[in-house]
Formats: structure tokens, C-alpha cells, sequence
């Protein structure tokens, strides 16, 4: 194909990373993860509808450092799309369009969903500590 | 052979031949999703440090699993749909495409159902 002298639309690596696009394939990775969590929800469901002895062994796997590397991208991933899907929906309805409002917007999202993924943790761990 | 008219046959569909179903169904689970979704993250508390007793007694509670049945349905549902973006985006290879959009669409409900079931049968008392 003659692709001649003429311009090409600019690559993605030669951007500058900028907040709207970081957010907005978080969005899609996340999503991609929670999609990976419903695997987990699913096996910790049938485990405790198998009995006991697969519960026990379930919570054990669920609790060891590495379990607990899980539940915390879980954790994020959920109240990250979470956020920035409330974002989304908001500009579903023609709302938040303006530079300035997207880059608050976008700032909230980030901050809710630390927010959020520090108070679960100290929640949960309180609990089940 | 159909009265409408060739216009009449095609308007609102699109180019996906599906209309706005799914970006409807999307936004529509999604809204679902925003209060479930907390409800969950408590359940999750109350569920971390029960032994299996404990968790079938939860579970018992007719508004525990009604509504972590509500967020299976919604959020399994929502998951198959964004999905479905994901590989219609970036697999371009029309067999590949094909096989994967047709497992998900297989997988994801039957991830669903073995949820369902778990829930139920917990609810029910085991």
C-alpha cells in the first residue's frame, strides 16, 4: 500500500501520558480484572456449598499472602470501576463534559477509590483479624 | 419477504444489527451494580472471618441472598457484556473472534449458574 508522503495520525507512545487515557484503560483493565474476580467469587461459593472441608480450605488459600495479593487488586479494581463507572454514567446523561470538570472528576475517582480500598482493609482486617 | 421498507428494516439497528440492546443492558446493570456493589464489599466483611457454620447461617438470611443473588446476576451479566467489548476490540481474527465471543457467551453463564446454585443451596440450609 503507497503510503507516500502523506501525514499518519500520531501513535499512542508518543504522547504524553495524560490523566484522561490513564483513566480511561484503567477503566477497561480493571474491568478485565473484576471479570477474573467472579472465577474467585464463583470458586469461593462452591467451596462452601461443597462443605466444611473444602470451606476451611478455601479461607486458608483466601488468607495466605498471596490470597491476600488477590483480594487487594480485587478490592481496587471493584471500587475503581466502581468510581469511574458513576463517572461514566454521568456523562451518559451529557454531564461533565467541560476540561476542567473531567480532570476534577477524574482526580475524585482516584482519590475515592483510595479512599474506599483503605477503609475495606481496615474494615475487613479488623474483622477477621 | 418482508412489507417494510428496505429504511424501515434497519432503522435504530446499526452497524452491530443488535440497535442500542447492549449499551443499554450495560448502563442498565451498571446503575444495579452501584448499590449492590457496596452491599457485597459488607457482605465480604461478614463473610472473612466465618467458619462454615457461620456462613451457611449468613447465607440463610433471606436478604443476604437475595441480594448477593441480585449482584451475581447483574454483575456476571455486566461482566459478559464488557467482555464481549474487549474481544470485539482487539481480536481481529474473524475465527478466533468467533470461538472466544461464543465461549464467553457460554462460560459466563455458566459461571453464573454454578453461582446461583451455591447461593441457593447454602440459602436452603447445608
Amino acid at each position: 500500500m503507497a503510503q507516500g508522503e502523506r501525514p499518519l495520525s500520531p501513535h499512542l507512545e508518543i504522547y504524553k501520558p495524560q490523566l484522561t487515557m490513564v483513566l480511561s484503560i484503567t477503566h477497561r483493565f480493571t474491568g478485565v480484572g473484576l471479570a477474573v474476580g467472579t472465577l474467585f467469587l464463583t470458586w469461593w461459593l462452591i467451596a462452601a456449598a461443597m462443605g466444611p472441608e473444602a470451606y476451611a480450605f478455601t479461607q486458608w488459600i483466601y488468607g495466605t499472602w498471596l490470597g491476600y495479593l488477590v483480594l487487594f487488586g480485587f478490592s481496587v479494581s471493584l471500587f475503581y470501576h466502581l468510581c469511574n463507572g458513576i463517572r461514566h454514567l454521568f456523562w451518559d446523561v451529557g454531564l461533565g463534559y467541560e476540561i476542567e470538570t473531567v480532570y476534577r472528576s477524574g482526580w475524585s475517582v482516584l482519590a475515592a477509590t483510595a479512599v474506599l480500598t483503605f477503609a475495606a482493609w481496615v474494615i475487613g482486617l479488623g474483622v477477621a483479624g | 419477504m418482508s412489507l417494510k421498507t428496505p429504511l424501515g428494516r434497519v432503522a435504530g439497528l446499526g452497524s452491530a444489527k443488535e440497535g442500542t440492546g447492549h449499551w443499554w443492558a450495560q448502563r442498565l446493570t451498571a446503575v444495579a451494580l452501584i448499590p449492590l456493589s457496596f452491599l457485597f464489599v459488607v457482605f465480604v466483611f461478614a463473610f472473612a472471618g466465618a467458619d462454615h457454620a457461620r456462613a451457611v447461617e449468613l447465607m440463610g438470611n433471606p436478604l443476604v441472598a437475595v441480594t448477593l443473588l441480585l449482584f451475581i446476576v447483574a454483575g456476571f451479566y455486566h461482566m459478559k457484556l464488557g467482555m464481549q467489548v474487549v474481544i470485539e476490540d482487539y481480536v481481529h481474527h474473524e475465527g478466533a473472534k468467533t470461538v472466544l465471543l461464543v465461549g464467553l457467551a457460554l462460560g459466563s453463564f455458566a459461571l453464573g449458574m454454578a453461582a446461583v446454585f451455591a447461593v441457593l443451596k447454602l440459602a436452603f440450609g447445608s
